[in-house]
């Protein structure tokens, strides 16, 4: 491995770090970057499709088709059945059939959910959407940042009490049996110490007499908290980049990120929508927590493995060899360098994370995409079904595509044809 | 084992060669590769002996495999059918569900099913269950990643391509809408996991391993020698990624038990008894609402499935550091 450490941020603390690029290279790498991604995007569109007709032939292969199930009320005469059937496009041949899926797909037709009747399938998936992104978002983010900052910890103390004991705990939380796991989650934390709410996503007694929709408050704090993790994402960044590191800085910084949550804040209860928003989030920690629980030690056991290679470098020593203190080598030398192969196997698990999603939403009642589907799946709701498989395929293909391109930013090694350029 | 890799005109028998290269063997050619195996196998025991975690997750499997071996014995000789059967046995005389008593020493279930049978007749099912998906997902998986690797080009293209969609899938959600609309019972299960499993992410892994292999002088050599493609593939390069193979074959045994208890849990597989259906039992009679009073109805499953898990992924770890040399301590 390349030790890209004097690249990946100056380590000593004081030193102004040196521009990554020059002007040139910088222009290079905007365009080989466009083209990198002008290239995913066309295997991202690619895939989609290829993803549809197995979903689509999927269907298609179960036994009892939708014609069956929405015409079999035997109050509808003969004549009139073979009209229906006529008018839904069910008596051409199978192929026109997936043209028109197809079709109707990209201009956000995808039929009416038998279960929740007069409703189109796309509205009910729209409005279930953000909370799905909301509820695995904040979960991944949240077990990544504490697997990465456990797992540095472990490798760095390898065979000692800390290791042992959180790679058992760890080992026990990933294979734990997790429908059971968030069972026993809200029977204590909800049920017996009566501390968080049982399940659902809102508490119908408080919004009885709301003037707003939760949907509306909801798509209010998606927004805030992106502009708040935006916000202080830039002073961070600005903070570690442009100005000196110093104390007095350091706590600007900080101050500056409580004076963006304190107007956030007072902003949602100048608005009165603060109670509501507060509600909104106590239901979300149970569901959050678990997911937690469940994907963090996947990411630990990774660090811990990866950071075990890398503090077996000769930068690592030579940084102690200088002398630098134990936790500046672990987290600017040995875990920086670490950190990739862990991003990768992030990329890799965001189906599994999605599948820990669907057992979550069900077992929380929290109306997501997963609970749809399965409540869909169980209902033999088959458009509803099929816009929900097809929306998950859709959102973890996103979810890639950003996860890769974040990736490349990440590591200036990957040459944009999508190999590794170097791998050790 | 006709063809003898190492040179290629030892090919026309070996009695008459034996005088001209005189290489002090008097053994035939597969006793060596036998001696060789069992030694290179004894040297990485050695290795898997020094981790601790892979030992315990290899004693807790045989206790498993044991406990699961007493279930014929007991249902034939010790316990009555009528009362131990995991499926249809009911005790008239307790209230069920009820708490441990002599003769359930677990307890029985809220329809009088003994709890202790349930489990150990699980057991051996888990252990099929988990077994077959792995060995088909790792013998598939290695067999593509190994072509996909040795070919390149279009082979090559074509399975990654495939592995990328597989890898998208959403396995639990995909075997919810499968496993609703048909009843799936163990083995088809236990099929469409393993090729699942498969076709995504190990190919891409033992692939990544081939290609490191396929570079080595002695694939070189052997193509030289004349060896076919296959040949080369079989003798040479799935040797060489199998303890890989065999590492991701412990880990996907975790999953497909946990596939199993989650769609079982659900009631969605058509599975008359596993751990994960005897938890959905509990729940479905509306026992898990208090968690205390009724334990023996879901702590001792949930504990089998999170022990048998945590089992086969310690073994997994316990293997990572006879594969990745740079994981051992020193």
């Amino acid at each position: 491995m390349i030790p890209g450490h004097a690249r990946a941020g100056g380590p000593s603390g004081a030193l102004r770090p040196a521009p990554r690029f020059g002007r040139e290279q910088l222009k290079a790498r905007v365009i080989t970057m466009r083209r990198y991604m002008l290239g995913r995007v066309g295997q991202l569109v690619l895939t989609l499709l290829i993803y549809m007709t197995m979903v689509y032939f999927l269907m298609q292969a179960m036994p009892g088709d939708i014609s069956q199930v929405y015409l079999a009320n035997p109050r509808i005469p003969q004549a009139a059945r073979l009209e229906l059937k006529k008018q839904l496009g069910l008596d051409r041949p199978p192929f026109f059939q997936y043209l028109s899926y197809i079709k109707n797909f990209f201009t956000g037709n995808l039929g009416v959910s038998f279960s929740h009747y007069p409703r189109p399938v796309w509205d009910i998936l729209v409005e279930r959407l953000p909370r799905t992104i909301v509820l695995f978002v904040t979960a991944n983010c949240l077990s990544f940042y504490v697997g990465f900052v456990l797992g540095r910890i472990i490798a760095w103390q390898r065979g000692a009490t800390v290791d042992r004991m959180a790679t058992v705990v760890g080992i026990t939380f990933w294979t734990a049996f997790y429908p059971l796991l968030s069972l026993i989650l809200i029977w204590l934390f909800a049920f017996t110490l009566n501390r968080l709410p049982l399940n659902q996503f809102i508490e119908p007694a408080l919004w009885i007499k709301a003037p707003f929709t939760s949907n509306t408050v909801f798509g209010y704090m998606v927004l805030g908290a992106s502009v708040i993790a935006l916000a202080v994402f830039l002073i961070f960044w600005v903070f570690r980049r442009g100005l000196r590191r110093t104390r007095r800085s350091a706590a600007m910084a900080w101050a500056m990120t409580a004076g963006v949550i304190g107007l956030a804040i007072w902003i949602a209860h100048a608005t009165g929508t603060l109670i509501y928003i507060w509600d909104i989030i106590r239901h979300m920690i149970l569901p959050v927590c678990t997911l937690t629980l469940i994907n963090f030690a996947g990411t630990m056991l990774l660090m811990r493995d990866s950071m075990l290679e890398t503090v077996q470098e000769d930068y690592v020593m030579a940084a102690r060899a200088k002398g630098l203190p134990d936790n500046v080598v672990r987290d600017r030398y040995a875990a920086r360098n670490a950190l990739l192969p862990t991003v990768t196997s992030l990329v890799l698990s965001l189906a599994s994370s999605m599948s820990g999603g669907l057992v979550t939403e069900t077992m929380f009642s929290w109306p997501g995409i997963g609970q749809v589907l399965f409540r869909a799946a169980i209902g033999n709701d088959y458009p509803l079904a099929t816009g929900a498989l097809v929306f998950t395929g859709v959102f973890l293909l996103v979810a890639h595509f950003v996860a890769d391109v974040l990736y490349a930013f990440l590591d200036p090694r990957i040459s944009y044809t999508g190999q590794p350029a170097a791998e050790g | 084992m006709t063809e003898l890799a190492t040179s290629p005109d030892m090919g026309r028998g070996p009695e008459k060669q034996l005088p001209r290269f005189d290489p002090g063997i008097t053994e035939p050619i597969w006793k060596i590769r036998w001696k060789m195996n069992m030694r290179s196998l004894a040297q990485n025991w050695e290795i898997f002996k020094e981790s601790r975690v892979g030992m315990s997750g290899l004693i807790i499997i045989i206790a498993f495999g044991a406990f699961g071996l007493l279930w014929p014995i007991m249902i034939n000789f010790v316990w009555d059918p009528l009362i131990y059967h995991p499926v249809v046995g009911f005790d008239p005389m307790l209230m069920h569900p009820s708490p441990p008593v002599a003769g359930h020493l677990l307890g029985t279930d809220p329809i009088g099913r003994d709890i202790l049978a349930q489990l150990m007749f699980s057991t051996g099912r888990e252990f099929l269950l988990g077994m077959l998906s792995a060995v088909i997902s790792v013998v598939v998986g290695t067999f593509i990643g190994a072509m996909a690797a040795y070919y390149g080009g279009f082979t090559d293209t074509i399975f990654m391509r495939v592995a990328d969609i597989v890898m998208l899938f959403p396995f639990v959600p995909l075997l919810v809408v499968i496993g609703s609309m048909i009843r799936l019972s163990i083995f088809p299960f236990a099929i469409i996991l393993g090729f699942l499993e498969a076709f995504g992410g190990i190919t891409v892994i033992l692939k990544a391993q081939a290609l490191q292999v396929k570079v080595r002088p002695y694939i070189d050599a052997a193509r030289v020698a004349g060896g076919s493609d296959l040949h080369i593939i079989r003798a040479h390069i799935i040797p060489n990624v199998l303890p890989l193979s065999f590492l991701y074959m412990m880990f996907n045994v975790t999953a497909a038990i946990v596939s199993e208890a989650t769609l079982s849990f659900f009631g969605i597989l058509n599975i008359d008894m596993s751990w994960g259906m005897m938890i959905h039992t509990a729940e479905t009679a509306g026992y898990l609402f208090d968690f205390g009073k009724f334990w023996w109805l879901w702590a001792p499953s949930g504990f089998f499935i999170t022990l048998f898990c945590a089992a086969f992924y310690m073994v997994g770890r316990g293997l990572d550091e006879v594969v990745n040399p740079r994981l051992r301590k020193r």
